[in-house]
């Protein structure tokens, strides 16, 4: 049952918040032990809260667009008096004193929390093996990832966990798991969604975006959660879009560009490599699909995007350097002692911080270091603006670019853990949207060789996230 | 721009002590393969003329976002009491309301 269908029969009093609660979580207890898709199941507090739904409705009221609707939050983002881990041994234990602005929103639209999704440790990777708890395994395949690093958030909606779902996107940890999980991911336009109380990664990059089985469940879930907050300084003063009134008006008329550059191939000199055929013929059949529905569809060059993966590699962990430097044993979670306190902060981190952690932070300090900052930082955040003014330029001739998602569908697990670099080329295509503060989502459209699912990238300017979802409506309904 | 020297083990060891971390010997010698493997991957920038593109830190054209200095309850409406002691009640150590921690310089007091 979609989400708009669960709420809509909540809100009429045909169904009952507690049944649709009741039954997500008989799911869960069926598959989670295999899927290991939660750090946190809320199943105490999900049906209390039913309960209440449930005794509102039945006084008269109202209680919103998401009336009754189980939502798994994704672990980085703070739940007041439940635990926050963000897949890290080094906030274990720690529970925050408030809410994340997305989860205040949730409960004013009348959703369900479920749970706690798991993540790579600090959403840092691209399959979920990276979590301190242990790694999630795609629910359509189980000796496959979920892709990352949101692989909680999108393997429980993949398996009937929820309908709904939020994660955190900085490089394509929203689309890449979306993309690999079967599921629509979407990463809004930068400031279109509050930050405020999602444990900062890359804080220039970072966006809360929605998990959903079809679009139209995506759309809803966004427009619930997107919109102005005084809470985040990068927040856009623009009301949350518009955008299930929009979702049938089509691409008629809209002109799509295919990004050459994302779609690698013998043909394309200047692409990024790895691009799976299988993957490159689905976006291909995609492009047809929209053509078919009335849209122009060529080709489109954004020369630069092809630097974006080694930009990203060195802005996202210079970042993350600064932002993790909080984590040091004297505010909250794990502490281990020591004589002096410089002593008790570097033991703390050793201890608390895993593998991949500690090479973005080390990364990171490197490239803002003394004698590299240009070399690096300050070189990529050059790279930055050509990418935004190369976006600016095709913008100019289409209204919307396509390209994979990920350049393959799911791989099995320990495939990449050995070769860091190889792991972040599965962000490849995601990337550039990221640098450059767009709205980009992938939707499912067919699947590999291997019967797994590929996802469709699409691409907007910024703001634009509502010709966006036109798009993604019409290549959900055309998908073979 | 002249090429960059790849990443030596020192150079790992060094920021490893800026970042207060503590490498292992194994560790050391992974982490410089990985991460000279990345920057190896960043030397593709390199080919880029960048001396007249000015750098962005952040998609926004937004400066100077403030808003109006009207105090608040942190956390909810129960008010900021609450907020203080679950603040505190989140750390490892407290003493007196205030966050503990090991003598910072030195002998403790």
């Amino acid at each position: 049952m979609s989400a708009r269908a669960i709420a809509t029969a909540v809100r009429a009093g045909e169904r009952s918040a507690r049944s649709v609660v009741e039954e997500h979580l008989a799911a869960i207890d069926s598959g989670e032990g295999e899927i290991h898709a939660f750090n946190l199941v809320l199943a105490d507090e999900a049906l209390v809260r039913a309960d209440d739904l449930d005794r509102r409705i039945a006084n008269g009221e109202d209680p919103g667009p998401l009336a009754g609707v189980p939502v798994a939050l994704k672990d980085n983002l703070c739940t007041r008096g439940i635990d926050t881990t963000c897949g890290s041994r080094i906030l274990e234990g720690w529970r925050p004193p408030y809410d994340a602005t997305v989860v205040e929103r949730l409960a004013a639209a009348g959703a369900v929390a479920i749970g706690k999704t798991n993540l790579d440790e600090f959403a840092m990777g691209s399959s979920t093996e990276n979590s301190a708890f242990g790694p999630t395994r795609n629910p359509l395949d189980t000796s496959r990832v979920p892709g990352g690093s949101s692989g909680g958030s999108a393997a429980a909606v993949a398996a009937g966990f929820a309908p709904l779902a939020l994660g955190s996107d900085t490089g394509g940890s929203i689309r890449q798991p979306a993309a690999l999980c079967g599921t629509v991911g979407v990463k809004p336009t930068y400031g279109r969604v509050s930050r405020y109380g999602l444990v900062a990664f890359g804080s220039s990059l970072d966006q809360i975006g929605p998990f959903a089985a079809t679009v139209e469940d995506a759309a809803l879930l966004l427009e619930v959660i997107g919109g102005h907050d005084p809470l985040d300084s990068t927040s856009i003063p623009e009301a949350s879009p518009d955008l299930l009134a929009v979702l049938g008006r089509g691409v008629e008329g809209l002109r799509i560009g295919i990004i050459s550059e994302l779609m690698g191939g013998p043909d394309r000199a200047a692409s990024v490599e790895g691009i799976a055929d299988d993957v490159r013929a689905r976006v291909e059949q995609a492009a047809e699909a929209l053509a078919a529905a009335g849209a122009t569809v060529e080709h489109a060059s954004v020369p630069s995007t092809i630097y974006g993966l080694s930009a990203y590699y060195l802005i996202a962990p210079a970042e993350a350097s600064s932002n993790l430097a909080r984590f040091d044993g004297v505010r909250f979670g794990l502490r281990v002692d020591a004589d002096t306190a410089p002593e008790m902060n570097t033991a703390t981190r050793t201890a608390g911080f895993g593998d991949e952690v500690k090479r973005r932070i080390m990364l990171g300090t490197y490239a803002l270091s003394a004698g590299y900052y240009d070399a690096y930082y300050g070189k990529s955040q050059k790279v930055r603006t050509l990418i935004q003014r190369d976006f600016a330029r095709a913008y100019e001739s289409f209204d919307l670019l396509l390209s994979p998602t990920a350049p393959t569908t799911a791989f099995p697990l320990g495939d990449k853990t050995g070769d860091p670099m190889l792991m972040y080329l599965n962000d490849v295509c995601t990337i550039p949207s990221n640098l450059a503060g767009h709205p980009s989502m992938s939707v499912p459209f067919g699947s590999g060789d291997d019967g797994m699912p590929v996802g469709v990238q699409i691409l907007a300017p910024a703001l634009a996230e509502a010709t966006m979802f036109r798009a993604a409506a019409v290549l959900e309904g055309s998908a073979p | 721009m002249t090429t960059t020297p790849r990443l030596t083990r020192d150079d790992v060891a060094h920021v490893a002590d800026l970042a207060r971390l503590t490498l292992t010997d194994d560790e050391l010698d992974a982490f410089t393969g990985q991460l000279a493997d990345v920057l190896d991957h960043a030397a593709d920038l390199e080919a880029l003329d960048l001396d007249d593109v000015p750098p962005m830190a952040n998609p926004l054209p937004l400066v100077n976002v403030l808003r109006p200095d009207v105090p608040v309850p942190a956390g909810d409406a129960e008010g900021a009491a609450d907020f203080h002691a679950e603040v505190l009640a989140a750390a490892p150590s407290v003493e007196d309301e205030r966050f503990r921690v090991p003598p910072v310089l030195g002998e403790s007091p």
